[in-house]
């Protein structure tokens, strides 16, 4: 009986949407397989565009990596609404007791998980492909990549919600997303640039407060404008 | 289980749901009380999934009132914690099973026993036995089915039913019959919109004939003839038209 | 009226800069060209920051007038970017001897163009019209949210990255003439927004209620 049930929280209800999600992911594979493909194709590409005696691949690399996160992102994201959209769930989502701004985090959610995991994946391929001595800067690449990821997923998620429900869906989404990449896409490649020359990390500290400021401030207005992206 | 039956269902003053200009429904007044059964006619575009969807909390209303079991729309997650929709689209995740999407559902609403729950609707409407195959592989009539225990898991109040006998077989049918009579048991009310004159009359305890946003006519079941209602339908829209 | 004036005083204005105001001792005629730039460059953001704030008060107060007039400012506000980008080059060739440089202020115009290309797109990829007011201001909104964020990378790119740039644009201390001539034009070319952007919103009115009227027919 209905008094019984507790809708969940917005963060409980994020972290469901964000499972189901996943969990389709999971079972279908084709976007994350996509994007791997895509991210491995690229660096190898990315390797005969370059001249090696001209550019050291320390140079070269965070460049590579971060187109390719981008790029392999927008496969993502142009996926996370459109499960929603096949035959309607989305409707189930709205009618469900839920806030909307569940809907928006636990998307965000599902794809940072997408980006990270490829970002997994390609960081380590670009050092074994580039010979890039990654040695004890690792860890603060992961967090530059995190860092960047949240930007990226903040704005596309939102960007995704909107571009599926109009006539040029697919086009749509790179076409809206790719400026709003600029000052996330810009800080974090001239850190990993930073980084991987073996500059002090104090270098990057402009890009890092650039990087930080953009996920705060488009978290917030993203998760804000979200509610007005659903028809009513 | 009558506790809450108080107040009825759902009652209407005037309820209007424009698009731009044009009034999707406009001004419909009626009441309906918990355990009855709501049939809904009309032709194309007369105004039944937008009514529908209105009181399902999925568009706002432009004018009016409306309240769903004593509580005022546009509501927040009360409302639609208390309500139920099922349309033609299945609004199921093709790639997870029966099980997960029902449960999954009954998860967004907080039932107890999340799992146990949507096991239980899906015996219900006859589909436990493919409670674990992909969505996907299953046959329009069966993922309807599961889109139909998908809204039942929760034990709405008010259950809206958008042509839920499209594509559905016998059996399902029938599935579908016997657990709307659970459910009007239970004390929900039921809003059935449906092209099928003899389906509707068969399960309603009230008639509307809904053209160009309004109810042009809304009377009980009781005492009307199935052929003299078809003919006026008839009149109703053709004249209209 | 409000056209004559403005097509008035930007052909006046104009008429000042080439034949009665002095030529600039090191860039020569070229130099002209900086009456048309800087008032376009002006106007452009300013169209950029009222489509921004008609977008949010849209958001709050769901009135049509104001997505019409966020919409007219956005496409004028294209034009008069599209015309900084074309003069700006032109300026670049004969003083900093390349048509294009990664130059902050020049980079920030062309992401700003990027973002209200696509908002422009977005509003015709959408048939409802609430749907299209809403999606529309909700882009407006995050691309004024989006100028600091780009401004602040190019700066700090091009500070990092020295090019080597001769002469930078600005607002250096002018003789008289030509503050009074930019003065003029910048004044000229608000008026010319004013129009256009009287004219955009009337369109918008017009085709808003043929599509009520398609809508009411229906």
């Amino acid at each position: 009986m209905p008094n019984e049930s507790i809708a969940p929280g917005t963060l409980g209800a994020a972290l469901l949407i964000a499972r189901k999600d996943l969990a389709i992911e999971f079972r279908t594979r084709t976007a994350f397989f996509s994007a791997l493909l895509f991210a491995l194709l690229s660096i190898v590409i990315f390797f005969f565009a370059w001249d090696p005696t001209a550019v050291t691949s320390a140079d070269l690399a965070p460049g590579v990596l971060w187109v390719i996160f981008t790029f392999s992102g927008l496969l993502g994201l142009q996926r996370s609404f459109g499960v929603e959209q096949t035959d309607r769930a989305m409707d189930g989502l709205l009618s469900s007791p839920i806030a909307r701004e569940s809907i928006y985090l636990g998307k965000a959610m599902a794809n940072l998980v997408f980006v990270v995991a490829v970002q997994a994946v390609a960081i380590p391929a670009v050092a074994l492909f580039y010979n890039v001595p990654m040695g004890g800067t690792w860890l603060v690449l992961a967090g530059i990549a995190l860092l960047a990821a949240i930007g990226l997923v903040a704005v596309g998620t939102l960007f995704s919600a909107m571009a599926v429900n109009t006539r040029l869906a697919e086009l749509l989404l790179p076409m809206l997303s790719l400026p709003f990449f600029v000052p996330v896409v810009m800080p974090a490649a001239q850190a990993t640039a930073r980084l991987l020359n073996g500059r002090p990390l104090a270098e990057a500290a402009g890009w890092l407060r650039i990087l930080l400021a953009f996920d705060i401030v488009f978290v917030a207005a993203c998760m804000l404008a979200f509610p007005f992206t659903i028809e009513e | 289980m009558t506790a809450v039956a108080d107040g009825p269902a759902v009652e209407t003053d005037g309820l209007v749901r424009s698009f731009g200009a044009r009034r999707a429904v406009d001004g419909v007044s009626f009441s309906l009380a918990h355990g009855e059964c709501l049939a809904l006619f009309g032709p194309n575009g007369a105004g039944k999934t937008t009514l529908l969807r209105v009181l399902a909390g999925l568009l706002k209303p432009t004018g009016g009132a409306a309240r769903v079991d004593g509580m005022t729309l546009p509501g927040g997650s009360g409302i639609r914690a208390r309500v139920g929709l099922i349309s033609h689209h299945t609004m199921l995740y093709p790639a997870l099973t029966p099980l997960e999407n029902v449960e999954f559902s009954a998860r967004l609403h907080g039932v107890p026993a999340p799992r146990e729950a949507a096991l239980a609707a899906l015996r219900r409407l006859r589909v436990a036995d493919r409670a674990d195959v992909p969505v996907r592989s299953l046959s329009r009539g069966l993922q309807q089915r599961v889109s139909i225990a998908r809204a039942m898991v929760h034990s709405p109040r008010l259950v809206l039913l958008d042509e839920p006998y499209t594509g559905l077989d016998e059996l399902g049918a029938a599935a579908l019959t016997a657990a709307l009579g659970e459910l009007r048991a239970a004390g929900a009310a039921l809003m059935l919109v449906t092209h099928n004159l003899s389906e509707g009359l068969s399960l309603a305890t009230h008639l509307a004939l809904m053209i160009d946003g309004r109810f042009a006519r809304h009377e009980p079941r009781a005492g009307v003839d199935e052929r003299a209602y078809a003919t006026s339908y008839r009149e109703l829209v053709t004249r209209d038209a | 009226m409000l056209w004559v004036i403005a097509v008035l005083a930007v052909g006046g204005a104009i008429v000042r800069a080439t034949m009665f105001t002095p030529i600039e001792a090191v860039q020569g005629a070229a130099q002209k060209i900086y009456y048309v730039h800087v008032p376009a460059a002006i106007v452009a953001f300013t169209a950029f920051g009222l489509t921004a704030l008609c977008g949010v008060l849209y958001l709050w107060l769901k009135d049509p007038r104001l997505d019409r007039v966020a919409e007219s400012s956005a496409e004028v506000g294209v034009v008069f970017t599209s015309v900084v980008l074309i003069t700006g080059p032109i300026w670049a060739k004969p003083i900093w001897g390349t048509w294009w440089t990664w130059d902050a202020r020049l980079t920030l115009t062309l992401f700003l163009w990027f973002v209200y290309v696509g908002y422009l797109v977005l509003r015709g990829a959408i048939e409802d019209r609430s749907l299209r007011a809403r999606y529309a201001a909700v882009l407006g909104a995050l691309g004024a949210l989006l100028i600091p964020f780009i401004h602040l990378s190019v700066y700090l790119f091009r500070t990092l990255h020295p090019m080597p740039i001769l002469l930078k644009p600005g607002a250096p201390s002018l003789p008289p003439e030509m503050l009074t001539t930019i003065l003029l034009a910048i004044g000229a070319f608000v008026l010319l927004f004013a129009a256009l952007l009287r004219a955009r919103y009337r369109l918008a009115e017009m085709g808003d209620a043929v599509e009520m009227e398609g809508e009411g027919a229906r």
